[in-house]
C-alpha cells in the first residue's frame, strides 16, 4: 500500500496553490511515496529510549535582547518585488479561485 | 439557507450556547520578535522590514527574551502551569500577509497551559478556563483593491505592507465555555475587559483595540436546549472593540438559531463582523488544523524557561486588577454599584491617579464620573483620550478647597483645560475665575442686590428668611458666580440685622 494517496498529493497541491495535470500527480504521488518510505526507515532503527529530535543541535533558550536594528529603506525592502503600488508589495488576486 | 434572523430570546429559549474566545496581543516591545526592526504603530508602509521579516534567502530569526519574558508573566498573570520546555513551529499557509509563506507559532507545545481568569459578571463570578497562552509573529497588513467593498472577496489584487510581519503576537486561548446562557455576551466582553486590564496592569502591551493591538475571535455554537452535545461553531473575525465583542456573540446567536430552527446546518467557517451593521458575513471556508502542515521550527531551537527565573517573575507581577479593585473600592467606601460604573467608564485608575496628586477621592469620582464622562460621552472619546490629566483634576479639587473656587467657577476651569487653554492655574487666571474674596468688593455687589430688590430685603427683615435666597441669587448673577454664596448670604443677612 502507498504511504501517500494521489488524492492526498492533489490536496497539498491545492494547499501549495500549484496547478498540477493529472501525469504530474501521477509522478508525484509515486516520488513521494518513495520519499516517505525513506524516511520511515528511520522509525525502525530508533528505540524506545532515543526521543524524536527536532533539531541537531542540544541547545536550547537562545534569545537575543530586545534592541532595535536599522531596518531596510522601502526602496531597498521593495528593490526585488515584481510589483509595487503606493510603497507596498503588490500581489495577484488572493482568493481567486473562491470568489 | 434562511437569513431571517431569529430574536435573541426566543432562540435563547430554544438553544444553549458555547462561547469560546480567542484573543490576539500584540507585545510592546520595541523590537519584532524574531529580528531588530521597530514596532511603532502607523509608520510609512514597509519602512520596519528587514531581510529576517522579509523573508529574504539566507536570514535566520532570533528569539527576542523580552517577548518571552512577557509571554510568561501573561501566563503566570492567567494562572496558567509554564511550559519547562517547548518549541515555536511553522503553520503553512498560502496568503501572502507572511512573506515566508508560513508563520512562526506555537501548536502542541505552548509557552503557558491550563490557567483561568475569573470575571464579574451581574454580581456574580464566572470562571473561564484558559487552554493555552502562546507566542508567535503577528502578520502584514493587506489592503485590497479593486473591489467594491475593500473586502478580499471581489478584489482584482491586493497592496502588503510588513511593518507589523513579525511583532510579537501573543494568543489566549479559552476552553469551551458552556453554561453562560443569556449572559453569553456580558462574559464574552467581561472576559476581554479584564484581559485588557491585566495586560495594561503588567505592562506587556497598550491594548488598542482600534489600532489592533488587541484582537478578538469570537467562537459560538448552540446546542438544543437539554442537549449535552456541542453544535458546530463558527469563528467570528474582525471584532474590534469591547461594545462588538458583545454585538458579536448576540448576532451569531441569532444567526444560529434562526438557522437551526429551520432544520439547517451551522457550517464551520470563519466570519467578518461588521460594525455598522452589529451583524456577520461568512468569510473563508476554515482550513483544518493538518492543513496547516504544523512542524516544529527548524530555525530556532527550543525554550527551556529555568523555573527559578518563572518563580522571580511570579513574585514580581503586580497586583492584578480585579484584586486592586477590591482594595480600592475599600479604600474609597464605595458600592459595588459605583465601583462598577467606575470600572465600566474606564475611570478607575484615572480616580486613583487624581488621588495619588492630593485629591479626596469622593472629588476625583466627582469630577471623573461627572462633568468628564459626559464630556467624553459627548466627544465620543474615552475618558483617557481628554486633553486633561488626573494632576489638572487634583489641582481644582484643591482650588475648590481652599474657596478660590466653588463648583460652577470649577466647571468652568475644566473647560477652559480640555479646550486647550492652559492648565488650571492659567485658566483661573486668563478668564479672571477667582472667588471674590474681597469683603469691600462682595458688599458693595450686596448693597446693589439689596437696592434693586428692596421687594425682597424686606420680606427677609420681616423674618422670612427664605426669601434671602433670591438676594443670594442676585449676588452670584451679578458677580457672574465668582462670589461665595454662603460668605454671601451671611453678610446679607447682617446688612438686613436678622439673624438666623
Amino acid at each position: 500500500m502507498s504511504a501517500i494517496t494521489r488524492d492526498e498529493v492533489a490536496h497539498l497541491a491545492r494547499l501549495s496553490r500549484l496547478a498540477l495535470t493529472d501525469d504530474e500527480l501521477d509522478h508525484y504521488a509515486t516520488q513521494l511515496d518513495a520519499i516517505i518510505e525513506s524516511v520511515a526507515k528511520v522509525a525502525e532503527v530508533a528505540a524506545e529510549d532515543v526521543p524524536p529530535s527536532s533539531h541537531a543541535l542540544p541547545l536550547t533558550n537562545v534569545f537575543r535582547a530586545d534592541e532595535v536594528r536599522q531596518s531596510l529603506t522601502p526602496e531597498q525592502a521593495l528593490s526585488g518585488a515584481p510589483a509595487v503600488e503606493d510603497d507596498r508589495f503588490r500581489v495577484p488576486r488572493i482568493l481567486g479561485e473562491e470568489a | 439557507m434562511t437569513t431571517t434572523k431569529m430574536s435573541y430570546d426566543e432562540a435563547l429559549d430554544r438553544f444553549e450556547p458555547v462561547l469560546g474566545l480567542e484573543t490576539h496581543v500584540e507585545l510592546g516591545t520595541a523590537s519584532k520578535m524574531f529580528c531588530g526592526c521597530r514596532t511603532m504603530f502607523g509608520a510609512p508602509p514597509n519602512t520596519q522590514v528587514c531581510p529576517t521579516c522579509l523573508a529574504l534567502p539566507g536570514s535566520l530569526p532570533v528569539a527576542n527574551a523580552k517577548a518571552i519574558e512577557s509571554t510568561i508573566r501573561i501566563g503566570l498573570a492567567l494562572n496558567c502551569s509554564i511550559a519547562e520546555w517547548c518549541r515555536f513551529a511553522r503553520k503553512n499557509y498560502f496568503y501572502p500577509d507572511m512573506p515566508k509563506n508560513y508563520q512562526i507559532s506555537q501548536y502542541d507545545e505552548p509557552l503557558c497551559f491550563d490557567g483561568y481568569l475569573d470575571v464579574e459578571v451581574g454580581g456574580e463570578t464566572v470562571r473561564i478556563e484558559i487552554e493555552r497562552v502562546h507566542l508567535e509573529e503577528d502578520t502584514g497588513k493587506s489592503t485590497h483593491m479593486g473591489g467594491a467593498t475593500g473586502r478580499i472577496h471581489g478584489a482584482d489584487y491586493s497592496i502588503v505592507d510588513y511593518n507589523r510581519a513579525g511583532i510579537p503576537l501573543v494568543e489566549i486561548v479559552t476552553k469551551p465555555i458552556p453554561g453562560t446562557d443569556r449572559m453569553a455576551p456580558e462574559v464574552a466582553r467581561a472576559y476581554v475587559t479584564e484581559l485588557r486590564e491585566i495586560m495594561r496592569s503588567l505592562g506587556v502591551s497598550d491594548v488598542r483595540m482600534e489600532e489592533g493591538s488587541l484582537r478578538c475571535d469570537v467562537n459560538v455554537s448552540l446546542m438544543p436546549r437539554g442537549s449535552s452535545e456541542w453544535g458546530t461553531r463558527t469563528e467570528t473575525k474582525n471584532v474590534n472593540s469591547l461594545r462588538s465583542v458583545e454585538r458579536a456573540v448576540r448576532s451569531e446567536i441569532e444567526r444560529q438559531g434562526a438557522i437551526l430552527a429551520d432544520g439547517g446546518r451551522i457550517v464551520q467557517e470563519t466570519r467578518h463582523f461588521h460594525e455598522d451593521t452589529g451583524t456577520t458575513t461568512s468569510g473563508r471556508s476554515k482550513e483544518e488544523a493538518q492543513d496547516y502542515r504544523y512542524f516544529p521550527e527548524p530555525d530556532l531551537v527550543p525554550i527551556a524557561p529555568d523555573p527559578a527565573w518563572v518563580a522571580e517573575l511570579k513574585a514580581a507581577l503586580p497586583e492584578l486588577p480585579s484584586v486592586k479593585r477590591k482594595r480600592l473600592q475599600a479604600e474609597w467606601g464605595l458600592s459595588d454599584l459605583d465601583m462598577q460604573a467606575m470600572h465600566n467608564a474606564d475611570a478607575i485608575d484615572l480616580v486613583e491617579a487624581t488621588v495619588a496628586a492630593g485629591a479626596p477621592a469622593a472629588d476625583a469620582r466627582k469630577w471623573w464620573m461627572g462633568e468628564l464622562a459626559r464630556r467624553a460621552n459627548e466627544t465620543g472619546t474615552a475618558l483617557a483620550e481628554l486633553p486633561i490629566t488626573p494632576a489638572h483634576i487634583a489641582r481644582v479639587t484643591e482650588l475648590v478647597a481652599s474657596g478660590a473656587l466653588n463648583d460652577k467657577l470649577a466647571r468652568e476651569v475644566l473647560e477652559g483645560v480640555l479646550n486647550g487653554e492652559g492648565t488650571p492655574d492659567e485658566v483661573v487666571d486668563k478668564r479672571g475665575l477667582k472667588i471674590v474674596n474681597d469683603e469691600g468688593e462682595l458688599s458693595a455687589i450686596i448693597d446693589e442686590v439689596l437696592a434693586a430688590n428692596a421687594d425682597a430685603a424686606d420680606k427677609v427683615r420681616s423674618g422670612k428668611i427664605a426669601a434671602v435666597g433670591a438676594l443670594v441669587g442676585g449676588v452670584m448673577k451679578a458677580s457672574r458666580g465668582k462670589a461665595d454664596a454662603a460668605r454671601a448670604r451671611v453678610l446679607i443677612l447682617e446688612k438686613l440685622g436678622v439673624s438666623e
